[in-house]
């Protein structure tokens, strides 16, 4: 990991919209080709600026959704409704428009294939989407690393990347568990519930098997999670977690 | 008071100055001692700049104020970095 820090200065590149699929009605993965991409690791993600004709120009960050997949990077969006960059995003960039992007950017909250303790992933709404990179790059690359993602979402409606985990459930060492929190699919017996300490004991791995932790969500949902991990006997150091928000972070 | 966020997000603002991803590595805190990985400070990203603060303490650690050809950043809150190469 330290090897793949030294990246060389980051500088601003154009992506071209290839395509897109609507994941929910709030939500689009966008399908980037970017030349001369360098690949990424699981877990990172990317800055996008957008320039108004005036010259105004804001930046927001998004999580790569992906597996590396040579020069294409896929981001999932979700809009937010007084969102200045995702409704833009999810609604209005057309295949073939170009934006700015640069990256891959960031080596902490990041999955390594080659350790092979088993992963915990824990993903609060649109959270997921950089847990989902390293689902998908565990499946693509074939390892058989333990993994339990752990999914608290508002309700089915709001799933992201449902189907695909169905499939991906066929793998016995691939675990999905879900939290709805505010309406629950009807054949679902636990109740409405975020997820609480006996959610993390059902469910997760227990902190004797040294699990790599990942927590990724709005601030809230990572420290209280964080804090459920800790007591539950998880080491600090093992518990990395990525917070996003609606204003400069990874959604907006 | 606006929800803090974390080093994670001062990635790609610091990785265009620096030639390497500055998120990885070790800072002590000026003001406390503490030693943490940088993408785990708390970080305000609301500002016309990002200010990031210590998690053990909360003094301010590192500010950057970026504008369209010159950057300011301001790290007298951090007393060294540590890289590993």
């Amino acid at each position: 990991m330290a090897r793949a820090a030294v990246l060389g200065r980051l500088t601003w590149r154009v992506g071209t919209l290839v395509s897109f699929r609507d994941e929910t009605a709030a939500a689009r993965t966008l399908v980037f080709q970017i030349p001369d991409w360098s690949g990424h690791l699981a877990g990172q993600h990317v800055d996008v600026r957008l320039t108004a004709p005036d010259g105004y120009s804001t930046e927001r960050s998004y999580s790569i959704a992906s597996a590396a997949d040579g020069d294409l990077v896929e981001l999932t969006v979700e809009r937010l409704p007084d969102g200045e960059v995702s409704p833009y995003l999810s609604h209005v960039l057309s295949v073939g428009d170009q934006i700015e992007l640069r990256g891959p950017i960031g080596g902490w909250f990041v999955w390594d294939p080659e350790v092979d303790s088993p992963a915990l992933l824990v993903g609060g709404g649109s959270g997921v989407v950089p847990l989902m990179a390293m689902v998908r790059t565990r499946a693509r690359q074939g390892f058989a690393t333990p993994f339990r993602l752990l999914y608290s979402v508002r309700d089915p409606a709001s799933v992201l990347y449902g189907q695909e985990l169905d499939r991906l459930r066929s793998d016995p060492m691939l675990e999905v568990h879900y939290a709805f929190t505010r309406q629950t699919p009807t054949s679902f017996s636990r109740p409405a519930a975020r997820i609480d300490a006996a959610f993390v004991e059902e469910f997760g791995y227990s902190a004797a098997l040294h699990p790599a932790v990942f927590v990724c969500g709005p601030t809230g949902f990572v420290e209280a999670i964080a804090d459920l991990l800790v007591a539950a006997g998880h080491d600090p150091h093992r518990v990395k977690t990525e917070r996003f928000g609606p204003s400069g972070g990874s959604t907006g | 008071m606006s929800v803090p966020l974390d080093g994670n997000t001062m990635a790609g603002a610091l990785g265009e100055l620096f030639a390497v991803d500055v998120s990885v590595a070790v800072f002590e805190c000026a003001g406390c001692g503490h030693a943490g990985v940088v993408a785990e400070v708390v970080v305000y990203a609301d500002a016309p700049g990002m200010v990031a603060r210590c998690p053990a303490c909360s003094d301010v650690l590192v500010r950057l104020v970026r504008s369209e050809r010159r950057a300011w950043l301001d790290m007298s809150g951090v007393v060294c970095l540590r890289i590993d190469i």
